[in-house]
């Protein structure tokens, strides 16, 4: 970890987080350096001696985010953050974690600050120098929302990229407005009838931010870097309110082993319950067909926030979160090819 | 150069004088002329180089202050009241990262019930948020202590509030003197941050800090505060040097000389509260009058001077504690310890209730006889029938 003041770029000797075998992540069936995380003189945004815990996605998905939008800006780049987890294990006092201009201000206003940046760069007339703003799904999704709303509408030169852990982390696994039906949290325990947390209509911020009308809008998942490195390579080309959601698994809140971040991550895609689209102007305009699907039950099995949907009487909640899924798929016209979708 | 205008023009006037880069804005009665001036302003072309945001809430509209100034841009928004409050979380965020906004608040009441008309519940609710706290008493001194405002902030690294009375000022056609933009540019140089949002060499701002820091970190802001104590006077000869006015400043005596009694105040009530001392003092009664133009950091010494000599300081203010009575009071009260001064407390004008000669004279009246704190103008017969009827009820649940 470094002091207060950071320089960047600083360049790295050694290719950290490289990764081997065949179900690897940043470099997978390609050419080392494909990737900016293969790369040694990636910016390297995040140091590491943060104090995130093993395997945190939402650790992973800031930094691959925020050192492809460094790479992308060419190091002119303010990052501004919502309180929450990312925020307080990257920089407890009196070190910081961040390579880059970096202020948080409070739980909920992280888009208003990040506002009033981006005005703020334009009439100094440094229209090279990009904003992003960032959180978790608490602070962008539930508190944030209005300030999200209005940057939004605005169309403020902002990306806002929100990491969705599903639930509050910070303040020891609360449920948000992310919080999926059944998931057992510290305010929706697996007790009662109605065990977790209740399945209600929920809220697809994706969704509310497309209907902005907004240049673009993404949905990206922490299996898939490089599909989250293009998105947000391609967020900082474009200019105006942009919008990137992160799936990003949370092994303290959700009870699974930190070595499996990336495999719970990649089960979520693969069942259908975290579509990955693209949309620009509103609009759809890509999706990521799933490879290899499989049923909802492989991906909630592995985490301990489901445990109660496995037990006698709860089938029921099985077959809702599976319809959820379904209903992804259909939606968004999720598989390959339609013989692929039996699952096994 | 002379204008006839009303007092939220004025202002909006006089920070554009300043030349602020960043206007961020949310309407609230009263102070909503104060931003639509600006944004005509910056819309006209007449403000240049500014960006006027129009903002989802009242926390939005500090939050974008909190980010442009941290990247370096002249700073400005206004509220009053609700939104005061509504912009609260944000309002404590841009004091403790030493952030040099300047806001000017068209002081209203803090409902329920709702009220759209002056008091100070707004100011004395983020009382304790760190920033500077300045009252005017005419439309004069909001023009000429907004300016001085901005260079206060940005000399100190400390943002700073402008109390103007709701209507009483923002609403009021007076004849004010709109300084020229070369005096103002004399003295109000251009917004050099101490430190600053800045890809070319980053700062982290805004980090967590545990126990083995805090109480330093406040101590800090204290430390700027009573600083503030020295800058507020030096830059009112600096603006009187200039502007040929004298504007601002810590406290201001009515008359030179002691006094027996001695009203303490803020705000405009001062204008009211002179001319019933003039008539007094025509009369032979040993009195003065003296106002608190910087609330925080509280003028202790300064204050001490100003009624030194006095065997009786009446605080007479528009804010009030329930569970406890006048907030100023106290302030004055722990100012005074020491000196054998004895502090009467005196509430009036909350919710917009007329402070009216007549009533000040019953002030001075009552002086001899009052204990605990004393609400001028208040209506016994409801209040009595209501606790009555109250208390019925009450003594059952007991
Ligand atoms: C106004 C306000 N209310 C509550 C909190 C307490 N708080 C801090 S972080 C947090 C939860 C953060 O959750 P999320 O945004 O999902 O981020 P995560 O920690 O999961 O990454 C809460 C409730 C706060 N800081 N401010
Ligand atoms: S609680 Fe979850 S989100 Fe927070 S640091 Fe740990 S793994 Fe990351």
């Amino acid at each position: 970890m470094q002091s207060q003041i950071l320089h960047f770029p600083a360049k790295e000797a050694v290719i950290k987080h490289q990764q081997t075998g065949d179900l690897t992540i940043s470099n997978r069936l390609s050419e080392v350096g494909d990737s900016l995380q293969g790369k040694t003189d990636r910016p390297n945004s995040l140091d590491s001696g943060h104090r995130a815990c093993q395997g945190c996605g939402e650790a992973l998905g800031a930094r691959h985010a925020i050192d492809t939008a460094l790479d992308a800006t060419d190091g002119e780049l303010i990052v501004v953050n919502a309180t929450g987890c990312l925020e307080v294990f990257s920089t407890p006092y009196p070190e910081s974690a961040w390579r880059t201009p970096w202020l948080h201000s409070l739980f909920g206003n992280a888009a208003a600050v990040a506002s009033g940046i981006a005005q703020s760069m334009k009439i100094q007339r440094k229209d090279n120098v990009r904003v992003i703003a960032q959180g978790g799904d608490g602070g962008t999704t539930d508190i944030g929302m209005g300030c999200l709303s209005g940057m939004f509408e605005r169309n403020e030169d902002v990306l806002y990229i929100c990491y969705n852990n599903e639930a509050y982390m910070n303040t020891g696994v609360q449920r948000s407005s992310q919080t999926p039906g059944a998931a057992r949290t510290a305010t929706t325990m697996p007790v009662g009838e109605h065990p977790g947390n209740h399945f209600g209509i929920g809220k697809s911020v994706p969704k509310i931010a497309m209907a902005h009308g907004i240049p673009y809008v993404a949905t990206a998942n922490i299996c898939n870097p490089r599909d989250l490195e293009a998105k947000v390579r391609k967020a900082m080309s474009i200019r105006g309110a942009r919008y990137i959601e992160v799936f990003v698994p949370c092994p303290l809140g959700w009870g699974t082993a930190s070595c499996d971040t990336i495999k719970v991550a990649r089960q979520a895609h693969n069942c259908g319950l975290t579509p990955l689209y693209e949309a620009e102007y509103g609009q759809v305009t890509a999706v990521s067909k799933i490879a290899c699907p499989e049923p909802v039950k492989a991906y909630l099995k592995s985490q301990r926030r489901f445990a109660h949907v496995f037990k006698k009487g709860n089938e029921h909640q099985l077959e809702a979160i599976q319809a959820i899924a379904d209903a992804n798929i259909k939606a968004f016209d999720l598989l390959e090819n339609p013989l692929q979708g039996e699952r096994v | 150069m002379l204008k006839q205008m009303d007092g939220s023009y004025a202002v909006g006037e006089a920070v554009a004088l300043c030349r602020p880069q960043v206007v961020s804005c949310y309407p609230i009665t009263p102070q909503t002329h104060i931003v639509e001036s600006l944004g005509k302003l910056v819309k006209s072309g007449e403000l240049a180089d500014c960006s006027f945001m129009n903002m989802e809430s009242e926390f939005g509209a500090m939050s974008a202050c909190i980010g442009s100034s941290a990247a370096g841009s002249r700073t400005y928004t206004a509220t009053s009241s609700q939104g005061m409050l509504f912009m609260a979380e944000a309002v404590y965020n841009a004091s403790g990262m030493g952030l040099p906004i300047v806001m000017t608040v068209g002081n209203r009441a803090v409902g329920s019930p709702l009220n759209i008309w002056n008091d100070h519940s707004d100011a004395m609710s983020v009382r304790d948020a760190g920033w500077i706290q300045l009252f005017v008493e005419n439309n004069q001194q909001s023009i000429d202590v907004h300016i001085q405002a901005f260079r206060l902030a940005e000399s100190l690294g400390l943002p700073v509030m402008v109390n103007m009375d709701g209507f009483i000022l923002t609403h009021a056609y007076v004849r004010v003197d709109m300084p020229e933009q070369e005096q103002v540019d004399r003295f109000l140089p251009p917004f050099q941050p101490f430190q600053k949002l800045d890809p070319q060499d980053p700062v982290t701002m805004g980090a967590l800090v545990g126990p083995e820091a805090f109480t330093e970190v406040r101590m800090l802001a204290h430390k700027r505060m009573e600083r503030a104590l020295e800058v507020i006077p030096a830059q009112m000869e600096a603006f009187a040097n200039i502007f040929g006015r004298d504007s601002g400043g810590l406290v201001k005596k009515h008359y030179e000389g002691e006094a027996d009694t001695v009203l303490v105040t803020m705000g405009s009530v001062i204008g009211t509260a002179k001319e019933v001392v003039n008539e007094l003092r025509d009369q032979g009664e040993s009195i003065n009058a003296v106002t608190l133009r910087t609330y925080r950091p509280f003028p202790t010494e300064a204050l001490k001077e100003a009624v030194n000599g006095a065997k009786r300081v009446v605080v007479l203010e528009k804010s009030f504690t329930p569970g406890m009575g006048g907030i100023v009071y106290q302030d004055v009260v722990a100012a005074l310890a020491g000196t054998g001064i004895e502090v009467q407390s005196v509430i009036a004008g909350l919710g917009g209730r007329p402070v009216t000669r007549k009533s000040i004279r019953t002030l001075f009246a009552g002086c001899d006889q009052r204990t605990g704190f004393e609400v001028l103008d208040l209506d016994h017969a409801t209040l009595d029938r209501e606790v009555t009827r109250e208390s019925a009820v009450l003594d059952r649940i007991i």
